[in-house]
């Protein structure tokens, strides 16, 4: 019996959806007036398609950047500190550099991704120099970024809000100049195509290309298939592991300055800016089993269940239920796909 | 007492109701970590337990009852993770993230819906020595499933590195291949690590709940998981100093909230983030990797 395929997806799919439901159900409120809420607030309208559209930017990014990373054995969990970083940068370069207009957004955004591509990449230098876990690496540094954001918005000579008279200054940086934000791209009534999902779509076909047709991409496979052969046929399984791992982090890192550039956000920086984009993108890149090209999809579904849940509290159900939904679906999507790979030829 | 004295029992006090529940999960994880998983899942197994003391205390009206509870949810969590990445051999990583958003997902959602309310574990005060200078308060006026501390911490350390049991578990952890040779049913003993953990750990979420504070609130834990992790890798997989790292942890904690009362200001970002790094350094400056399981977060299957 095969795992995957179309129908086996739709049963876990449906399973995780009916688990929801019952949750819903038990805890007294209504499943269907929590679906309709859901598909009201993502897809109901321009606006609300509009919305999911702007969230599934971002997540597409991270989501993409893991496959690389996860691919080539360089396993990244440390996305949401990435993405933090990748805010901090963009928001020092957008407040501190003299660049004149439509120029500023671009520099914002590459150094959100620079600086988040040389952060990830320090968890291969230290897997390299003292056998440090990548894993564990990535974990442990994703909280010194929290507190790193933490520490520059509250800091007046670091990125703390000027205080213009009376009034304490918020935690947050002052807002991104005008010139830096992210429009949209042509006007339609209503519906608003921001560039940041032209830039992520660009981004993720890019390195679905580059993993299936160029020699980095066959490289990093290799090497995350199995090392000891990849090896053997004279790859670098650390140069290209470090590659994947800076690639991911950069990824995640214009995920963040997009965030700070895009109408999700308030244009500043704030701790909490990452809204667990950086977890979700990881789930995301989990479900879509490593393929950039399916994580398009799952990133437009993340984006959906983003966008609705923001509707679910009229309803009486409180927003957390897509938390659950994502979870779940998540745990249904990893474990019988590794089942399925239970027999193993010596 | 002077004023000195008695800041210090003050912080002293906090910090050792700030180390205690990690310490209860350090004793888990490290039990973990030596039969071979990285176990991030921990975060899930306190958050839960910590959610489901509180809910069953009130079920039940017993807070003794609603620890208990927490620690069987701690272990539920446990054999889930065990099931999937030692039967199933999802790698652990991906379990534990994954079970750490499904628990903070369920918990947050159902502590909106319901209604739970305060259920505290009554306070123990030893006689006489209570009244000890400085000392005296922080150690021997606590909530009484702190003292558990000192049965189970001996009670580890002589599983893991004296009985039958742990030598079997070490070698899961050390070398799978060798001890799979020699008749040694590495994923079970994995499993069963993961058991004690979750027990552990769910004791430790739910001392946190119906212990210290007496309720419970969305993402209550906070990161206390991965504090443990970060424990176990400074204190480089021995017992004893990862029960340190416990300690030194939660006085940072404790500084960080008491200092800036006592007219001191402190650089809190940094102190926060001091056990990352103290674990980030201590994996990059002493030979920790001599000590760390040999087959740490690799899954063991038999080659057929």
């Amino acid at each position: 019996m095969t795992r995957t395929g179309p129908w086996w997806t739709a049963a876990i799919v449906a399973a995780a959806l009916v688990l929801s439901g019952l949750l819903i159900a038990v805890t007294g409120g209504s499943p269907a007036a929590a679906l309709r809420a859901l598909v009201q607030g993502s897809v109901g309208d321009a606006t609300a398609i509009s919305q999911t559209l702007l969230y599934a930017a971002p997540l597409l990014l991270v989501a993409v950047g893991a496959c690389c990373s996860a691919r080539s054995g360089a396993f990244n969990i440390g996305q949401e500190g990435q993405v933090l970083v990748g805010a901090l940068a963009g928001a020092a370069a957008g407040l501190r550099l003299a660049v004149p207009g439509p120029a500023l957004l671009l520099v914002v955004l590459l150094a959100g991704a620079l600086a988040a591509g040389a952060w990830a990449w320090l968890s291969a230098l230290m897997n390299r120099l003292r056998g440090v876990d990548i894993a564990v690496s990535t974990l442990l540094m994703t909280f010194l970024a929290q507190q790193a954001v933490a520490f520059a918005v509250t800091t007046p000579w670091l990125l703390q809000e000027s205080r213009w008279g009376a009034g304490a200054a918020l935690p947050q940086s002052n807002k991104l100049p005008s010139g830096a934000l992210l429009g949209s791209a042509g006007d339609h009534p209503g519906l608003q195509l921001n560039l940041g999902l032209v830039v992520a779509l660009v981004v993720a076909l890019l390195v679905a290309v580059a993993l299936a047709r160029t020699r980095w991409g066959f490289r990093l496979t290799m090497a995350g298939l199995n090392p000891v052969a990849a090896r053997h046929a004279g790859i670098s399984v650390a140069a290209v592991g470090g590659s994947a791992l800076a690639v991911s982090g950069a990824l995640a890192g214009l995920a963040g300055a997009m965030l700070l550039a895009s109408p999700l956000s308030t244009n500043r920086l704030q701790p909490d800016i990452s809204i667990n984009i950086g977890w979700d993108g990881l789930l995301i890149a989990l479900i879509a089993r490593n393929q950039p090209l399916l994580t398009i999809p799952v990133a437009g579904l993340f984006a959906v269940l983003r966008a609705g849940g923001g509707f679910l509290a009229a309803t009486g159900v409180p927003p957390y239920l897509v938390d659950v939904v994502k979870a779940l679906l998540t745990l249904a999507f990893v474990a019988p796909a590794v089942i399925r790979r239970r027999p193993v030829i010596a | 007492m002077s004023d000195v004295a008695v800041d210090l029992a003050t912080v002293l006090s906090s910090g050792i109701r700030l180390a205690a529940p990690l310490a209860f999960a350090a004793c888990g994880e490290y039990v973990a970590e030596r039969a071979g998983t990285l176990n991030v899942s921990v975060e899930a197994m306190m958050l839960g337990a910590a959610f489901g003391s509180i809910a069953v205390a009130d079920l039940t009206g017993s807070a003794t009852v609603g620890l208990l509870a927490g620690v069987s949810l701690g272990a539920l969590v446990g054999s889930v993770h065990g099931a999937l990445s030692h039967r199933w051999h999802v790698d652990t990583f991906v379990v534990g993230l994954v079970l750490n958003a499904l628990v903070l997902g369920l918990t947050s959602y159902l502590v909106t819906v319901g209604d739970l309310g305060r259920h505290q574990v009554a306070q123990v005060s030893v006689p006489v020595l209570r009244d000890l200078p400085v000392l005296g308060a922080p150690l021997f006026v606590e909530r009484w499933p702190v003292y558990l501390l000192l049965a189970l911490v001996p009670l580890t350390w002589w599983l893991v590195e004296r009985s039958r049991w742990g030598l079997e578990l070490r070698a899961a952890g050390e070398n799978p291949e060798a001890a799979d040779m020699n008749g040694i049913r590495v994923n079970l003993r994995r499993r069963q690590a993961l058991l004690w953990c979750g027990c552990l750990a769910g004791l430790g979420g739910a001392y946190l709940a119906v212990g210290e504070v007496g309720s419970f609130n969305q993402n209550m834990t906070a990161g206390r998981g991965y504090l443990v992790i970060a424990a176990v890798i400074f204190g480089g997989w021995r017992l004893g100093r990862t029960l340190a790292g416990c300690a030194l942890f939660g006085l940072a904690d404790a500084l960080r909230l008491a200092l800036p009362a006592l007219g001191y200001t402190v650089n809190s970002q940094l102190l926060v983030s001091a056990p990352y790094l103290l674990a980030l350094l201590a994996m990059l400056l002493f030979s920790t990797r001599r000590r760390r399981p040999g087959a740490l977060a690799q899954p063991f299957r038999r080659l057929s």
